[in-house]
């Protein structure tokens, strides 16, 4: 499944292959209409408005925003759970928009996504092997002993291990880190491509946080997997991942590589994100955080120009809230949209 | 306020529920003191009791109570000696309040919030509605929520604005003691930044003191005073916050600080093997033993509690 050959827009015949991206994502729109009384249209929330990126196959990256700003919908527009409004999603080559239901089951079984709450998102009344067995169903393998292969061999590459001790259990008897490690064995039992996490240790405690990111971090590398890892945590995701993205009001503001985002912010919005962040230190209990004033615009009415204008501390009156910021390039591979950069 | 006395010291506070597996010893023994504005941070993992010491302390007990004994001396006072009544009438929410988890979520969506803030004080208090609603658009200011939103609903407010509100209701009687029990889990960096502002300002402008239980070190740090790590029902550590995030004694808390990820700082996060113990049969001895790369033949016995320049840790490796 992995050669595939397929038609670009321009009708070039182009083969799969490590420089393309896995994924690219162009100028994504997805608005949801918001409707009066049931119908007539009052309105659009904009959640995700004009986001662009590449993600290359093996590599992971972040995507860094608050609550609301819009990257729950990104996910779910990558998982192909959502129609994008405008734009399009390109994996491997081939336009999303134009995949049918056969080509979306073979996008689906390319793709693992790895829910934020494991206890939410383990059926309760399966057992672990009935878990793991369902997406092996569902992909129409009718060799019970080949399923059961593939099931010994995820919950091995999650460690959870000795299978038979775990297989017949379900979900309630494990611990939170255990029930993480299932949801993970699932993503990964159809051998996808791509890792789409939802804040993949947030609901964990601190001493096992590590030890699941660090199983993602293996996996990613062994299996040369794609990863996309959605949250809000900088201090996390700056060890397990090669770029964060930090996105604003339904925008990508900042796209950098770990180093150069953690020790040369560029945008106002990313560095009060990082001003907000506090490693352990007593020092903190005797200061304020300079936390920028207000909240996030509402998406249905987002403010004009640069979005993050009306909290900005450096927002140039006249420019920034009249008009909407391109993306900038101050240094290599480090893109920013913000009127300061302008050159 | 003398200062020579305490606002509150716990000894020997215990709390087990009865299950149908057997007792679980859910807060077992635990000493610590906390002095007039000051802050202490219980840290520890899901599952060590934390929130059931809340409960023990603030005696908001379920039903299945098999063993609740220990004394609480709150200003002097041993309040573990009142009766129900007596401790509803003159403690809870008169002397101390709570903030418990996920308080923005636990608002009454149909009663407006300057409604819902000024309750506590038309019910320990007892002013009237239209008295109580002074108290509570005191209390607003103090906590940063803008004066009109006394009249709004909760669905109306954000995550953040919904939190301050549930710190109101805990000031609005004017506790000496605010529990607050996760109080940030559920929101974002920049929202917990805010309320830690928040936070530090009252204790600050009021002399409020804390209790702050969480699992998220980084972020205890912007209010600790003090710290005490607890794991398996026990207290395990009680340190100054400055000594404590430099150089943790106790194995279990000093894996607990390698453990968190460091924005300024390139050393990898470890983590800590194993899985705390059931708090129905803790083991004899060190609790943490299981999981110590630093244990020896001593930890099978019951570690003393030692006393080091003003710190005190549970461990062996002390005596």
């Amino acid at each position: 499944m992995s050669n595939i050959t397929t038609n670009t827009a321009e009708g070039k015949m182009v083969s799969s292959s490590d420089k393309q991206p896995l994924v690219s994502i162009q100028n994504l729109r997805v608005w949801f209409e918001l409707r009066r009384f049931g119908f007539g249209h009052a309105g659009w929330v904009r959640a995700v408005d004009g986001v662009s990126f590449d993600l290359a196959a093996g590599e992971a990256i972040a995507v860094v925003g608050e609550s609301g700003c819009g990257k729950s919908s990104l996910m779910k527009s990558i998982l192909g759970l959502y129609k994008p409004t405008e734009g399009d999603i390109l994996f491997d080559g081939t336009k999303m928009s134009e995949y049918d239901r056969a080509k979306m089951r073979w996008y689906h079984s390319r793709v693992g996504y790895i829910q934020q709450d494991p206890y939410g998102a383990l059926p309760p009344f399966m057992t672990v092997a009935r878990i793991l067995e369902e997406p092996l169903i569902v992909a129409g393998i009718k060799d019970k002993a080949e399923r059961e292969q593939r099931i010994l061999k995820a919950m091995e590459e999650v460690k959870l291990t000795p299978q038979e001790d775990f297989l017949p259990k379900f979900p309630h008897m494990l611990s939170g880190g255990q029930q993480q490690r299932v949801v993970i064995a699932r993503a990964m039992i159809m051998e996808p491509k791509l890792l789409v996490a939802d804040e993949p240790v947030s609901m964990l405690d601190a001493s096992v946080r590590v030890e699941i990111l660090k199983l993602l971090r293996n996996l990613q590398e062994n299996h040369h997997l794609s990863v996309i890892y959605i949250t809000h945590d900088l201090a996390t995701v700056s060890y397990f991942s090669e770029r964060i993205f930090v996105m604003y009001a339904g925008k990508l503001v900042e796209k950098a590589k770990v180093q150069q985002l953690l020790h040369n912010a560029l945008h106002p919005y990313t560095h009060a994100l990082l001003a907000a962040t506090s490693d352990p230190d007593a020092d903190n209990a005797t200061r304020f955080r300079d936390v920028p004033p207000g909240e996030p615009p509402s998406l249905v009415k987002p403010p004009t120009g640069c979005r993050f204008h009306p909290r900005c501390p450096k927002a140039i009156a006249g420019l920034c809230e009249k008009e909407d910021p391109p993306e900038f390039e101050p240094e290599p591979g480090h893109l920013v949209a913000c009127w300061l950069y302008k050159e | 306020m003398p200062k020579h006395q305490k606002l509150l010291q716990i000894k020997n506070l215990t709390l087990h529920f009865r299950t149908q597996k057997g007792d679980v010893q859910a807060v077992d023994g635990v000493d610590f003191e906390l002095d007039y504005n000051r802050a202490v941070v219980i840290l520890g993992e899901s599952g060590c009791g934390k929130s059931s010491l809340a409960k023990a302390i603030l005696r908001l007990l379920p039903r299945n109570v098999s063993k609740y004994a220990g004394s609480i001396i709150f200003e002097g006072n041993d309040v573990m000696q009142l009766s129900d009544e007596e401790y509803r009438q003159n403690v809870r929410w008169v002397a101390m309040s709570l903030v418990p988890q996920a308080a923005m979520n636990a608002l009454n969506p149909v009663i407006r919030v300057g409604d819902q803030v000024a309750e506590p004080a038309v019910v320990h208090l007892g002013l009237s509605k239209t008295e109580a609603l002074q108290p509570a658009l005191k209390m607003f200011r103090h906590v940063g929520v803008p004066d009109d939103f006394i009249d709004r609903y909760p669905f109306e407010l954000s995550g953040g604005m919904r939190q301050r509100v549930a710190i109101a209701m805990a000031l609005v009687t004017s506790p000496g003691l605010i529990i607050l029990d996760e109080p940030t889990s559920a929101l974002d960096v920049l929202t917990q930044a805010n309320i830690f502002n928040v936070l530090k300002r009252i204790k600050q402008e009021l002399g409020t003191s804390f209790i702050l239980i969480t699992h998220d070190i980084a972020t205890s740090s912007e209010l600790a005073d003090d710290v005490a790590v607890m794991y398996a029902g026990q207290i395990v550590e009680v340190s100054d916050a400055r000594r404590f995030f430099h150089e943790p004694l106790h194995p279990y808390s000093q894996k607990l600080m390698a453990s968190v990820p460091r924005l300024r700082q390139e050393k990898d996060p470890e983590f800590i093997t194993g899985q705390p113990p059931s708090l129905i049969n803790p083991p004899k001895g060190c609790r943490f033993a299981a999981r110590c790369p630093k244990r020896f033949a001593k930890c099978d016995e019951e570690p003393p509690v030692i006393e080091q320049d003003g710190r005190k840790v549970k461990c062996w490796l002390y005596a």
